[in-house]
């Protein structure tokens, strides 16, 4: 067994505040999958905030407080080493808060000096690695280990991923990637489209898979986020997906609810299904619908995968 | 130099109408135009230096420059680049027709971009933060 594969068997779980908002269906379904896989996820015990985009604006260094409170929390209260993030923002901020706390003396200053105030450990830069959902099942179960365990195959299920413009950049506070063979790219990313097609799916080719959701202008400026929506909507449908997959709160409500908007407002009607990558892993291995939370989405997805067999 | 206004109803129809791999040239530089009109808007003379052989990419790294919310358009960028790779190198390649059909929606992505933060362009350092734009609200407003 790998080292990777073996550390994360177990991991802590930082969902954040979307998914126990509008992205619940991610966290039904990751909860899920993980139990479906046989990994082990507990979750970060009194949780705050990682300080998304609303508190960056305010004080950058606050935002790094708050994620490196998570961080302190999952290697000084329960005494682990990995905490597995499924959403891209908190992703994001987690690995920035790390390579601030390493590179920068102003903000680790800061970040100690709020750490005593609200009376816990600091946290140290490397006590922690962050990881992704997405690199949660690649590096515990891989391609290999999903063929042998899927029951309902997504064979003959076009997909486009689409990963967001979080789960990338900046390069540099995502070190691991770029780094060779089996590491993901940050211009391609593929470990999606590598579990997904795993699983039987056929991904398609799809250029935007990187772009901008508009997602943080959906309330200072909704008419941008339904235009940048509707053209992505209409790319992959372009590049002949059924299927958008997603692995992003964000971007996920952003293309449900735009592609709904994009109708009422410029009469522009697209077709292609919104599903999280977690949802389509867990049907694919046998998972109920109602199980991976498809009846949380926005949109509706159920005669769909019944057509496809999924249900 | 087109309109922002001009660049957008080209586009639309280059989306809508048959895709053609001799359409490459000209999406390659309404990318560089919508650039240059991000990079006037800071205040700057757009380059007419290359980065790996092309100006556009060129022209987003000096409208990246000290904006990092700009390189959410990066992988567009490259992309609207590879597409003019694809289909200028191998005009005659069996997927031809399939990137053709691509490349303008690529193109519009980056201009929709482009255009969505000139108009927001007061929205500070990530294309997300309001903080000019909550500075101006809290001048207008006394304070209590």
């Amino acid at each position: 067994m790998s080292d990777k594969k073996a550390k994360y068997q177990e991991v802590a779980y930082y969902p954040g505040c979307a998914l126990e908002g509008s992205g619940s269906a991610y966290d039904t379904s990751t909860r899920a999958l993980g139990k479906a896989l046989g990994l082990k996820i507990k979750e970060v015990e009194n949780w705050n905030c990682c300080g998304a985009m609303e508190v960056k604006n305010i004080d950058p260094k606050i935002q790094t407080y708050l994620s490196s409170r998570v961080m302190s929390i999952t290697a000084n209260k329960m005494n682990m080493d990995t905490v597995m993030v499924p959403c891209n923002g908190c992703y994001h901020n987690l690995k920035k808060a790390e390579y601030d706390l390493a590179n920068d003396d102003k903000t680790a200053e800061v970040v100690d000096r709020l750490s005593k105030k609200a009376g816990h450990d600091t946290y140290q830069p490397g006590q922690v690695e962050t990881i992704h959902a997405l690199d949660w099942i690649k590096e515990t179960i891989g391609e290999e280990g999903l063929r042998e365990r899927v029951k309902n195959s997504l064979v003959g299920i076009k997909i486009a991923n689409y990963y967001g413009c979080m789960y990338t950049r900046p390069r540099h506070i995502f070190p691991e990637k770029d780094a060779g063979p089996g590491s993901e790219s940050t211009f391609k990313p593929h470990f999606m489209d590598d579990l997904l097609e795993a699983a039987g799916a056929e991904n398609v080719e799809f250029p935007l898979k990187t772009a901008c959701c508009g997602g943080a202008h959906t309330l200072s400026d909704c008419d941008t986020s339904t235009l940048l929506v509707t053209n992505i909507l209409q790319a992959a449908e372009a590049a002949g997906a059924e299927v958008i997959a997603t692995e992003c709160p964000t971007c996920h409500s952003g293309l449900e609810m735009h592609q709904i908007r994009a109708e009422k407002t410029l009469g522009i009607k697209t077709n292609v299904k919104i599903i999280y990558f977690t949802q389509l892993l867990g049907m694919a291995l046998g998972l109920k619908p109602k199980a991976v939370g498809l009846h949380e989405n926005i949109s509706d997805s159920f005669d769909f995968v019944k057509n496809k067999g999924l249900a | 130099m087109k309109s922002l206004a001009n660049i957008g109803q080209r586009l639309n129809q280059l989306v809508a109408q048959p895709a053609q791999p001799s359409d490459a040239a000209e999406l390659l530089a309404l990318g560089e135009t919508a650039l240059e009109h991000w990079v006037r808007a800071k205040g700057k003379e757009p380059t007419s230096d290359l980065r790996e052989g092309y100006r556009l990419l060129a022209l987003h790294r000096q409208g990246a420059d000290k904006d990092p919310s700009f390189n959410a358009c990066r992988e567009t960028c490259r992309e609207l680049v590879y597409h003019y790779n694809l289909l200028t190198m191998e005009p005659e390649h069996p997927e031809s027709a399939q990137r053709a059909r691509m490349m303008p929606l690529v193109a519009r992505h980056l201009f929709l971009f482009i255009s969505g933060k000139l108009e927001s362009r007061e929205l500070g350092d990530f294309c997300c933060a309001s903080k000019p734009l909550r500075e101006k609200v809290d001048e207008s407003v006394p304070a209590q």
